[in-house]
């Protein structure tokens, strides 16, 4: 065989099956009293872990966008928002919307509605994506921001419609129910877990997939050379709307999940400042990698979660802003040494290590 | 004996492969190509020659469909194709390589051959998210047709490498061969042997040579004139945006037009000429 490679993708799932099966059950049964937060000295919790995954599937989403595509999107979590308001907004104001009671109370209602909600914001994305893709670097950049401010100001002010309150203003909504599969509740927490689990792990089986096919094979030469990639038939404006749409598809579903599991939905969830911390964890994970996705979710929210509870530790009188910046210094730090993030520039270095050529798609 | 009316009447029983008639194409205000009619004949290496700035790569982009022409009409196998995105020209049978080599950096030669051959794919997004069996055997056929593409260029050794990290003389063989792997009836060449040491241009002088006995026709624009003259039957010559002559190489070698166009610029067509 010529592919003479490093197998990540087996060792990845490998690893992270049995890891995040092992995590769910430690928290499900609690043998001898162990947890997560006990057995981490309280820095990993299954809330962050329900998040690490939740983010996981939106960033497979992104990288796909940015890290093979090429295209940029600051404003990716406002198809997270979408996503979580359409659910938020479908099953707590349904019966003011009309919907008959005995749907609503459905236990496949909220299920159908994540569903037709990811599918609804991954086709408008498709024909927002259509005109502003045509935008190249600065310029989609400026096109996205602006996107993502637009929808946060719609979520905010009640999609200009202040006499339907439809999603709740700044307060958002509340009340949003949890889910049942059948009889059985999705909860407790580690019950969650495992679905959104499930989730992560099939949005890096999806991204996987895209990427050694033709599909993610076009999506890197448009990356490459949008008129080389054009020269050879590849459809470059059809291609950057679709995966714009699947990316932002793959947002709405994890913004469904999470309003399910937070149960209150605000706008400010979803603003610029959330979109940036999306880019951010993309690029801490390895923007081109499926892979990233789980290490730079993870790597994000526990870099902050210790900054958050030791920097007091260490400078007495440290307030947020000392976290902001100390955030800051390691990103840079992570930036000026990996700069492929840390799945590609680890596995880079540990197949160097181990005098592996990397592999071929 | 050579004349060609823009129509495709000229002795030639058959049709042109592309006509390219009365073409012009302005740029603000400067005209880069003045009501240029030119025909490519199934079969030919037509080469396409004149001094920096006549206006050649223009041309191709006109005939590619990244530009658009300001007037004229540009037909392939009898159809007009102005008009038409860059990518549904390619799916008609045209493809190129480009002056200044357009890789896809981070991919591998072999998926450079692979990208190649997207238009005979058809599997799209949900063919690769659920693997369906059609989607598995259009890659392996796909796959089949890029390693037979590399073998026949003699990459294959160095299908595993990253593109970028080829020398310029391989580059451009990669760019041949990507743009073969469309399975182009007439393929472009944009100045493919710029760059290139000896050894490399006479490796370049026989994959055209032998893609164009497989029945693949081609044109060539190219500085080299040694290079031009060995492959083409048949020469256009620009300059300043319009056609100035045109005719078999032992014509354009002597033709006192074209001495003058490069005169004071270089002394290529001369030398040339003597050897």
């Amino acid at each position: 065989m010529r592919r003479a490679g490093f197998p990540s993708n087996t060792v990845g799932f490998a690893i992270g099956l049995p890891l995040i099966l092992a995590i769910g059950g430690l928290e499900a049964f609690r043998p001898m009293g162990l947890s997560l937060p006990a057995l981490t000295g309280g820095l990993l919790t299954l809330d962050t872990m329900i998040r690490v995954g939740l983010f996981t599937i939106i960033l497979v989403g992104l990288n796909l966008l940015m890290g093979y595509a090429g295209q940029v999107s600051l404003g990716q979590a406002a198809f997270y928002g979408m996503g979580a308001f359409f659910s938020a907004i479908l099953t707590v104001r349904a019966r003011a919307l009309g919907i008959p009671p005995t749907l609503v109370e459905a236990w496949w209602w909220p299920w159908l509605v994540m569903l037709a909600g990811a599918f609804l914001v991954g086709l408008t994305a498709y024909g927002i994506g259509r005109p502003i893709l045509r935008l190249r670097g600065h310029y989609l950049a400026m096109a996205t921001l602006g996107l993502g401010i637009v929808v946060y100001i719609l979520l905010r002010e009640n999609l200009g419609l202040p006499h339907l309150n439809l999603t709740g203003g700044f307060d958002g909504i509340q009340g949003i129910p949890r889910l049942r599969l059948g009889g059985i509740l999705l909860w407790p927490a580690w019950r969650y877990y495992f679905l959104v689990w499930l989730f992560a792990f099939g949005a890096i089986a999806l991204g996987l997939r895209v990427v050694r096919s033709r599909v993610g094979r076009a999506l890197r030469a448009i990356h490459g050379s949008e008129m080389a990639a054009e020269s050879v038939g590849v459809e470059v404006s059809h291609y950057k709307a679709q995966v714009f749409g699947l990316s932002a598809a793959m947002a709405a579903l994890a913004g469904s999940l999470y309003a399910h599991f937070q149960t209150t939905v605000i706008p400010a969830t979803f603003g610029f400042g959330p979109s940036l911390e999306l880019v951010v964890m993309s690029a801490v994970g390895g923007m081109a990698s499926i892979w990233g996705a789980p290490f730079g979710a993870l790597t994000v929210l526990l870099v902050q979660e210790v900054l958050r509870t030791q920097l007091h530790r260490v400078i007495p009188n440290a307030q947020g802003e000392f976290e902001a910046i100390a955030f800051g210094l390691i990103l840079v730090l992570i930036m000026l040494f990996l700069p492929e993030g840390l799945t590609t520039g680890g596995l880079r270095w540990l197949r160097s290590r181990m005098g592996l050529r990397p592999p071929s798609g | 004996m050579w004349s060609i009316s823009p129509d495709g009447t000229g002795e030639r029983s058959q049709a042109p492969l592309l006509e390219v008639f009365r073409v012009s194409k302005a740029f603000g205000g400067l005209m880069a190509l003045m009501e240029v009619s030119l025909c490519v004949w199934p079969g030919q290496i037509k080469g396409l020659i004149g001094p920096n700035g006549a206006g050649k790569t223009t041309l191709f982009n006109l005939i590619t469909g990244m530009l658009r022409p300001t007037s004229g009409d540009i037909r392939f196998q009898g159809r007009s194709i102005v008009g038409l995105p860059p990518y549904r020209i390619a799916t008609l049978g045209i493809a190129r390589t480009f002056q200044n080599v357009q890789l896809f950096p981070g991919m591998t030669v072999f998926e450079h051959v692979l990208v190649g051959g997207h238009r005979h794919g058809r599997s799209g997004l949900l063919g690769a998210i659920f693997r369906t069996s059609r989607m598995r055997q259009e890659e392996a056929e796909a796959r089949a047709r890029a390693w037979r593409i590399l073998e026949r260029v003699g990459l294959a050794e160095w299908a595993d490498r990253p593109a970028e990290s080829l020398p310029l003389g391989l580059q451009r063989i990669l760019e041949i061969a990507r743009a073969m792997a469309t399975a182009p009836r007439l393929l472009l060449l944009d100045e493919p042997g710029a760059g290139l040491n000896p050894a490399e241009k006479a490796r370049l002088v026989r994959l055209i040579r032998s893609l164009h006995e497989e029945g693949i026709t081609v044109l060539l624009v190219e500085h080299d004139m040694n290079l031009v003259m060995e492959l083409a039957d048949e020469i256009a010559v620009l300059d300043y945006g319009r056609l100035i002559a045109e005719g078999p190489p032992e014509a354009i070698r002597q033709d006192p037009r074209v001495i003058a166009a490069y005169l004071g610029e270089e002394d290529e067509v001369r030398d040339a000429a003597r050897s």
